[in-house]
């Protein structure tokens, strides 16, 4: 399994916990996928007196790696002041570093990004940084200080699959070391089974899982899909030709007439 | 003699228990620190839709079931119970929201643009699209829960201002202060505003679909209008944002532009108090039946778990939704 910052992930599946129809389906969406990270918002849940302190032990329950994310920040300040709040409640220097940029896209905001990754970066923080696949982003903020790299596959809760495939296939070229997790965008276990051929180390993804009509059971239909993607990565798939090959020899008759 | 029975919480929940239990013959006492219906229940910011149907869509099944009981109760008390039936519209560019609704959704009918104008004309033109529940109905949730008291009273029942732990059997519908005894119980936040918009008619509730920000529109008649509601994972009880606020009023504006002209009348906040799987239970622990957890469903299931309580007490029967019993 991949490192990040050190520490191996227990599955190539992340989830978010957002918007599922109830913590009990959130729990059994990881139970059987075994998903081994879970990202949490906080903006919003906060509050005076950590109101939502009974939605986040159910989380701790899980028994998962914990990643806080940023979501819904659309400032480097308010950014960075949520990834502070995240470490002291989650007590960990793990942080999904969101910035968005654009309200209607949720596209990131690629300048506050590289900002406040290495504002972050330099308080100590491990930044996940959800981005896009532009080549100069990610190198920019790999020089911030980022570990780890989190491009997108399309708009968050859009479902459309891994939209710019040249871009994430050179991406994955241009750092082979670097740990990369798709995160956002995916509506199908076949599209993330399309992020682990190309050699991304996982997914991340929310929306596909929590507003199926059976949320667990996409949720393991991801799992076997990560699980199918890594086993053929690494089984070195063939290369595809436009001559037909025969996979039965054809004895006894003229070839290359 | 009747068996006399202390109900500890003056919320919906607490005041459907008295009445099914009073009209059973049980000597009824109502405990609350605030006994009259107020801003201190979360049943007073509730939307007040009997949408059994539309619930369906997220909601676990026996919601559905239990809720399609609920109109019929609340009339039964004398609460005014509107029968129109609910619509469920989405904005152009999110119509597979619709669909996705539409499949998993009972008891619809699809309207196209024309039908829609003759059962609600100020949206005509406004959607090529509707889906309309003709089941369901609706409420004004403060004036049931006002009809409600009175009828106790009237019917005997006594309210007394406490929050201690009375004697004898009790039937414990504090809501989200149980929480001291029902630790599995969560909050969760929700955030309402309360329009005046004299040139609006709508005769049903609208809920409008999107993947970020959906409403629901409740017509409480006089031009007065309910939006509804956020749900966050917080236990929060005051404190509405802007940014919520922001989000239900343009949402409605997109619903129907007369709205920008609206008065906002009340901006509401409280958390609901729901357990992990956001359906309710009735427990009991010695001489304390807990009911609690109806999450965002408190007018629809209040009346199916008052008459488990009283079957409970009488019959013996357990109740569909109880997941412990201990003597």
């Amino acid at each position: 399994m991949p490192f990040f910052y050190g520490t191996e992930i227990a599955s190539r599946l992340m989830l978010g916990t957002a918007q599922y129809p109830s913590p009990a389906i959130l729990a059994d969406a990881f139970k059987r996928s075994g998903a081994g990270v879970a990202t949490v918002s906080i903006r919003r849940e906060a509050g005076g007196e950590r109101a939502g302190q009974d939605f986040w032990d159910l989380i701790r329950d899980l028994n998962v790696q914990v990643l806080p994310n940023t979501a819904g920040c659309h400032s480097v300040r308010e950014a960075v002041t949520t990834a502070q709040m995240a470490r002291e409640l989650f007590d960990t220097r793990w942080i999904k570093l969101e910035v968005i940029g654009h309200a209607d896209t949720l596209q990131p905001d690629p300048f506050g990004l590289v900002e406040a990754a290495r504002i972050l970066t330099e308080d100590g923080f491990q930044v996940f940084p959800y981005c896009t696949e532009d080549l100069v982003l990610c190198d920019r903020l790999l020089s911030a200080g980022c570990g780890v790299l989190m491009p997108w596959g399309a708009p968050i809760g859009t479902g459309l699959g891994l939209n710019n495939i040249y871009g994430l296939r050179s991406l994955r070229a241009h750092f082979p070391d670097v740990p990369m997790v798709i995160d956002a965008g995916l509506g199908l276990p076949s599209q993330a089974a399309q992020a682990m051929e190309m050699g991304f180390d996982a997914v991340l993804l929310n929306t596909a899982v929590a507003k199926a009509g059976d949320p667990a059971a996409m949720a393991e239909g991801f799992a076997k899909a990560v699980e199918a993607g890594t086993l053929a990565r690494r089984a070195d798939p063939m290369e595809p030709r436009d001559m037909a090959a025969p996979s039965t020899p054809v004895l006894g008759k003229a070839f290359l007439e | 003699m009747s068996v006399a029975i202390t109900i500890r919480g003056a919320g919906v929940v607490g005041l459907c228990v008295a009445t099914e239990l009073a009209s059973r013959g049980f000597q009824i006492s109502i405990h609350d620190p605030a006994p009259t219906p107020g801003p201190q229940a979360c049943s007073w910011w509730a939307g007040g839709m009997l949408a059994p149907f539309c619930e369906g869509e997220s909601a676990e099944e026996p919601v559905g079931r239990l809720g399609q009981q609920a109109a019929d109760w609340w009339a039964a008390q004398g609460v005014e119970v509107v029968r129109n039936g609910s619509l469920v519209v989405t904005l152009g560019r999110d119509r597979q929201e619709l669909d996705r609704f539409t499949r998993r959704t009972e008891g619809h009918v699809t309207l196209d643009s024309g039908a829609l104008a003759k059962i609600e004309p100020q949206l005509e033109g406004r959607f090529d699209r509707a889906l309309h529940f003709p089941d369901e109905a609706h409420l004004n949730p403060r004036r049931a829960l006002m009809a409600l008291r009175t009828r106790l009273e009237a019917a005997g029942v006594r309210f007394e201002k406490s929050d201690a732990m009375p004697d004898g059997q009790v039937i414990d519908c504090r809501g989200l202060a149980a929480r001291d005894t029902l630790t599995d119980l969560r909050g969760v936040k929700g955030e309402m505003v309360i329009l005046r918009a004299p040139d609006v008619e709508l005769l049903r509730p609208v809920r409008l679909l999107h993947p970020r920000f959906p409403l629901y529109i409740v017509p409480r008649g006089d031009g007065v209008f309910m939006l509804g509601a956020t749900q966050i994972e917080s236990g929060e009880r005051d404190r509405a944002t802007v940014r919520s606020v922001m989000e239900l009023l343009s949402a409605a504006y997109a619903l129907h532009p007369a709205f920008g002209e609206a008065e906002l009348v009340e901006i509401g906040v409280d958390a609901r108090p729901a357990f992990p799987d956001n359906l309710p239970r009735v427990r009991r622990r010695g001489r304390v039946i807990y009911v609690n957890g109806l999450y965002r469903h408190g007018y629809l299931l209040a009346p199916a778990l008052a008459r488990m309580v009283a079957d409970l007490l009488i019959e013996g029967n357990r109740p569909e939704v109880m997941d412990e019993d201990r003597g």
